[in-house]
């Protein structure tokens, strides 16, 4: 009785005071360390969050979406498009919702694919709309591409951690409400969830658009990041695959999994990517494969196992 | 619009759909019986582009020869990859094929690190990957496999993990490609006389291009429909388990019917380099494509992936007539209204 008691107050502290002592930390980061810090600590969030949203859709329902590069894509594109008339939260705020709405429309339109089809079907997004783009303003203004409104460092680094913030709050409040139990019985049988009278199309279509929205929100505030935006640099593949890779290689589990994945990786991506563009893909593809093949859950996955396992062996004897 | 524009779009449609439905049946192969969506398919169309334009530049090997040398090599690499890699995430583990992976992807590493740091010695880094290979594999096997048993997996599971590990795939062969030969586009000249259809115009080399492609595809259909192997391909696409009783060799049919999907690939390939300009990085669009026509003609037929390929080809020269940028715009709306309204396909059962 003791001992439990002892051992749930450990639990709480690791599960809030951590989070707490983190976050306290990364609030005061630009203020003791090199200005370089918060600009790569930026990327870093900008993926952990990509790869969360991810998982909150994909690794619940089972459907394997690679539509990130088109909602975060869409999101950079609204930035560049407002962004100079109106303040950072506005546009962020406008970014999220254009994508929320395009994943509502392609939900409804798309949610009864099965499997690789729907893979399929998201990632044809990624090339359709940046040929519509293009097309679109080559017609209208005569030119292809524009400037967008330029913010500070500071300012990005704070705008996105809020968002991860915030992300990571609302797939917490998900898990624990019914929404997230809905979620989980979808993925595990969809048609046993329709039978015990939950709502499957509907909060498909909603998880998909409120992980869509994250990921548009956190393209319109990169947007800041780059001055010149055209459509191919906006939805660039490369968005869809890293978070999914770093989600896989993390473990896609709800909170640590793709965190841990998206570190690493992001870490990897800066140090590797202006020297050795073609060798870091080469290592990326690597660790993709190899990932698939030997570790099914993930890093993260490992990790807790090899500790259930010590800590059952401890126990028994 | 005049008769010879339209002449001009058909025939056009038809020269390109003819590798079209070539690459199309080969994915339809390696999707249709093997169940892996291939998204690395067009790399191997880049495989095969780039040899023959490396056979062609510093050999000065016919291409057409080159389809010959192609052909069977890209088969073996992907036979080999299917019985190594696809095979694991289906049941077991084969050792060797970790180790010869393994070993090629340290020694390819090594070698590069080589060139950054000191020189470029290929002998050097082959004897540090392989040993090395073989004591990661070793460690491997000790540590984490040892705790992730592998069970079974579901066709599902198997769909989605085997297309996630073909991006992988696509990753590192792209990137090798890169690094070998460069990002820049390349291209060279072969057969490029003209050629007047009833008042079209086309170069020779596209010509002999359809040409080539309608007999392997007949060729091709002729061995599934003829032969023994054909047979045991076409029971182990309606039903593995089943054909695997009747005593087909489940295995070897399956890792056959992926190296000959990959062989289509870069015999494809090596079609296409002799009339366009070809890059590293041209795989991908070539994948979608691939796609869309293995859906349009219906999953697992093979006669339907060639009239789609076709197909295909021609609307996509009628898009690119009326607005050169929308042409892959074109093909996927194609592809949506097609999922909707009949998801089997034209010739789909």
């Amino acid at each position: 009785m003791d001992q439990a008691r002892k051992s749930m107050t450990w639990q709480w502290w690791v599960k809030w005071g951590l989070p707490a002592v983190a976050l306290a930390l990364l609030v005061t980061l630009p203020l003791y360390t090199s200005r370089y810090t918060p600009i790569l600590a930026t990327s870093i969030f900008m993926y952990i969050a990509l790869s969360v949203s991810w998982v909150l859709f994909s690794g619940s329902t089972g459907y394997m979406s690679l539509a990130t590069a088109a909602f975060v894509g869409v999101g950079i594109y609204t930035a560049a498009m407002i962004g100079k008339s109106v303040p950072l939260p506005v546009f962020v705020l406008a970014g999220g919702t254009v994508s929320a709405l395009l994943a509502m429309l392609v939900g409804a339109l798309t949610l009864r694919l099965r499997g690789v089809y729907f893979a399929i079907f998201t990632f044809g997004l990624v090339m359709l709309i940046p040929q519509f783009l293009v097309f679109w303003e080559l017609q209208a203004f005569g030119t292809r591409g524009r400037f967008v409104v330029v913010i500070s460092y500071t300012t990005i680094y704070y705008a996105m951690l809020i968002l991860l913030v915030a992300l990571l709050l609302v797939v917490y409040l998900v898990r624990r409400s019914r929404w997230g139990l809905a979620l989980q019985s979808i993925g595990e049988s969809e048609e046993a969830a329709a039978h015990v009278g939950i709502n499957v199309t509907m909060v498909k279509v909603m998880t998909f658009a409120l992980s869509a929205f994250f990921m548009g929100a956190v393209g319109a505030t990169m947007a800041t990041r780059w001055t010149y935006i055209d459509p191919y640099i906006a939805f660039n593949a490369n968005f869809s695959f890293l978070p999914v890779l770093m989600a896989i290689f993390g473990g896609i589990l709800p909170f640590y999994g793709p965190l841990v994945g998206a570190v690493i990786f992001a870490y990897l991506q800066e140090k590797l990517i202006t020297k050795f563009p073609e060798v870091y893909m080469l290592i990326f593809g690597i660790v993709l494969v190899a990932a698939i093949l030997y570790l099914p859950n993930g890093i993260v996955g490992l990790v807790q196992k090899a500790w259930q396992r010590s800590w059952g062996r401890r126990a028994n004897t | 619009m005049d008769l010879v524009t339209v002449l001009d779009i058909v025939i056009g449609g038809l020269l390109i759909g003819g590798i079209y439905a070539l690459i199309a049946m080969g994915l339809s192969l390696q999707y249709g019986v093997a169940r892996v969506l291939n998204i690395a398919h067009g790399e191997f169309i880049m495989l095969g582009a780039f040899a023959t334009w490396a056979l062609y530049t510093t050999l000065h090997i016919n291409p057409l020869i080159a389809l010959v040398i192609v052909g069977p090599i890209v088969f073996v690499l992907g036979y080999l990859l299917h019985r190594t890699f696809f095979r694991h995430l289906l049941t077991s583990r084969p050792v060797l094929g970790e180790i010869i992976i393994l070993g090629a992807v340290i020694s390819w590493t090594a070698y590069e690190l080589l060139k950054v740091y000191t020189t470029a010695n290929p002998l050097l880094a082959i004897a540090m990957g392989i040993p090395l290979a073989i004591v990661l594999d070793f460690v491997l096997h000790r540590t984490v496999l040892k705790r992730v048993a592998p069970s079974a997996p579901s066709l599902a599971a198997f769909e989605g993990a085997s297309m996630l590990a073909t991006f992988g795939l696509l990753y590192i062969i792209q990137n090798m490609a890169i690094i070998v030969w460069g990002s820049s586009s390349k291209g060279y000249t072969f057969l490029a006389t003209p050629v007047n259809l009833a008042g079209a115009v086309f170069a020779a080399n596209r010509l002999v291009t359809l040409a080539f492609a309608v007999g392997i595809g007949l060729a091709f259909y002729l061995f599934l429909a003829r032969t023994r192997m054909g047979k045991a391909i076409r029971a182990a696409a309606q039903d593995p388990t089943t054909a695997g009783l009747m005593g087909v060799n489940i295995n070897q049919v399956l890792a056959i019917c992926f190296g000959l999907g990959a062989a289509l690939a870069g015999v494809a390939g090596v079609l296409y380099s002799m009339c366009f300009a070809i890059s590293a990085t041209m795989g991908l669009e070539r994948t979608v494509v691939a796609i869309i026509v293995v859906v349009l003609g219906g999953l697992g037929s093979i006669p339907g992936s060639f009239i789609g390929g076709i197909l295909l080809g021609v609307v996509g020269e009628i898009v690119k007539y009326f607005e050169p940028s929308l042409v892959l715009a074109g093909y996927y709306i194609i592809f949506i209204l097609l999922l909707m309204l009949r998801p089997k396909g034209l010739m789909g059962k």
